[in-house]
């Protein structure tokens, strides 16, 4: 148990500290928009989303309607259905921890559990649900930050956010080193890229990730076929 | 400034629809039902497409027509690739990456 404590400390560290700069601007942001503490809390414990949480405030100071938010919603966070769809054989027999899993399945989270592996043998139950809870523990206590210092803040945090991009980054380049089939990599870039052209970039994820799953799809028996010379993804 | 409870209902949408398709996918293909073989097989393949969809997502709102070009999040991206293959360092390459984002907009790409 304690093995699995510290691998799942060591595997969220990157995590910790961009949840941690990240939820403290979502604290910041929330605060100055004029919703103190227990409205940043109740955001990152309920609704639990990065960049959702931003949207949210600007949703609140809009006064946008409440169909306009559960479109937005939709919108921004349809690529949730993917980390479900790629973790359902995953997170099968994960019993009363199950649900929490699911919920907290943030990109950050998706990106460390995605491989359905662990390292050294560790338990990936246990495992799995250790990243889930220290993740949102660091957005959480992020938040809080945030939203008490975020009145008396005075430096300068422009481009903190480029940590997530750097994240995803990362965990790309692991993802294309561990593998010799690129297929679905460059399947993922290069169509998001033609979406983000041909729909611009509100409107991009949804058009993105049919095209995708259609283009995995048909092209599966090629990329089946590649998969099986190395071993499963794996991410860091 | 909205309403407090008109806040409160904004709130609970959000959250409502965040987890509605965070669960979705676990409800069609529940915990007792073999999992379709198309789901498994997208399941094996679609984490490394999304890595990418999501990299294109955090700079979809780059203009390569306005100043500055885009050209903070090209070094600042480049960097973090190179730093990555060379160290595998991930907390070394966020980091660096990062602070190196930050000086650039805050004091060269103003």
């Amino acid at each position: 148990m304690k093995k699995t404590v510290l691998i799942a400390l060591k595997k969220t560290l990157p995590v910790m500290a961009g949840y941690i700069v990240l939820g403290f601007g979502f604290g910041i942001i929330c605060e100055r928009a004029g919703y103190g503490i227990l409205w940043a809390l109740s955001m990152s414990l309920f609704i639990y989303a990065g960049s959702m949480q931003y949207v949210t405030v600007s949703l609140l100071t809009s006064g946008a309607t409440l169909i306009a938010s559960a479109l937005t919603t939709l919108m921004v966070n349809a690529r949730h259905l993917f980390y479900g769809i790629s973790m359902v054989d995953k997170y099968k027999g994960s019993g009363c921890q199950k649900p929490y899993l699911i919920f907290s399945l943030t990109d950050e989270t998706y990106s460390l559990v995605c491989s359905g592996e662990t390292p050294d043998g560790v338990d990936f139950k246990r495992y799995s649900l250790l990243v889930s809870v220290f993740n949102q523990s660091y957005w959480i206590v992020g938040s809080l930050l945030g939203s008490l210092v975020g009145s008396l803040a005075k430096f300068n945090t422009a481009g903190v956010e480029f940590a997530m991009t750097a994240l995803f980054i990362t965990v790309f380049v692991e993802q294309w080193k561990s593998t010799k089939n690129h297929i679905p990599a460059i399947l993922g870039v290069s169509l998001s890229l033609l979406c983000l052209l041909l729909f611009g970039s509100d409107k991009f994820l949804i058009p993105s990730m049919i095209l995708i799953s259609a283009a995995l799809i048909i092209f599966r028996k090629k990329i089946e076929r590649h998969g099986k010379e190395d071993s499963q993804p794996e991410s860091k | 400034m909205m309403k407090t409870e008109m806040a409160i209902a904004t709130v609970v949408v959000v959250a409502l629809i965040t987890s509605l398709l965070r669960f979705l996918p676990f409800i069609v293909f529940g915990e007792k039902r073999k999992t379709p073989k198309i789901i498994d097989y997208l399941g094996k393949f679609l984490p490394f497409s999304i890595m990418g969809m999501l990299v294109v997502y955090c700079l979809k709102d780059v203009s390569l027509t306005a100043a500055p070009f885009g050209i903070p999040e090209l070094i600042a991206g480049a960097s973090v690739v190179l730093l990555h293959l060379w160290k595998r360092n991930t907390l070394l390459s966020i980091g660096a990456g990062t602070i190196l984002y930050m000086l650039m907009i805050q004091l060269i790409f103003l």
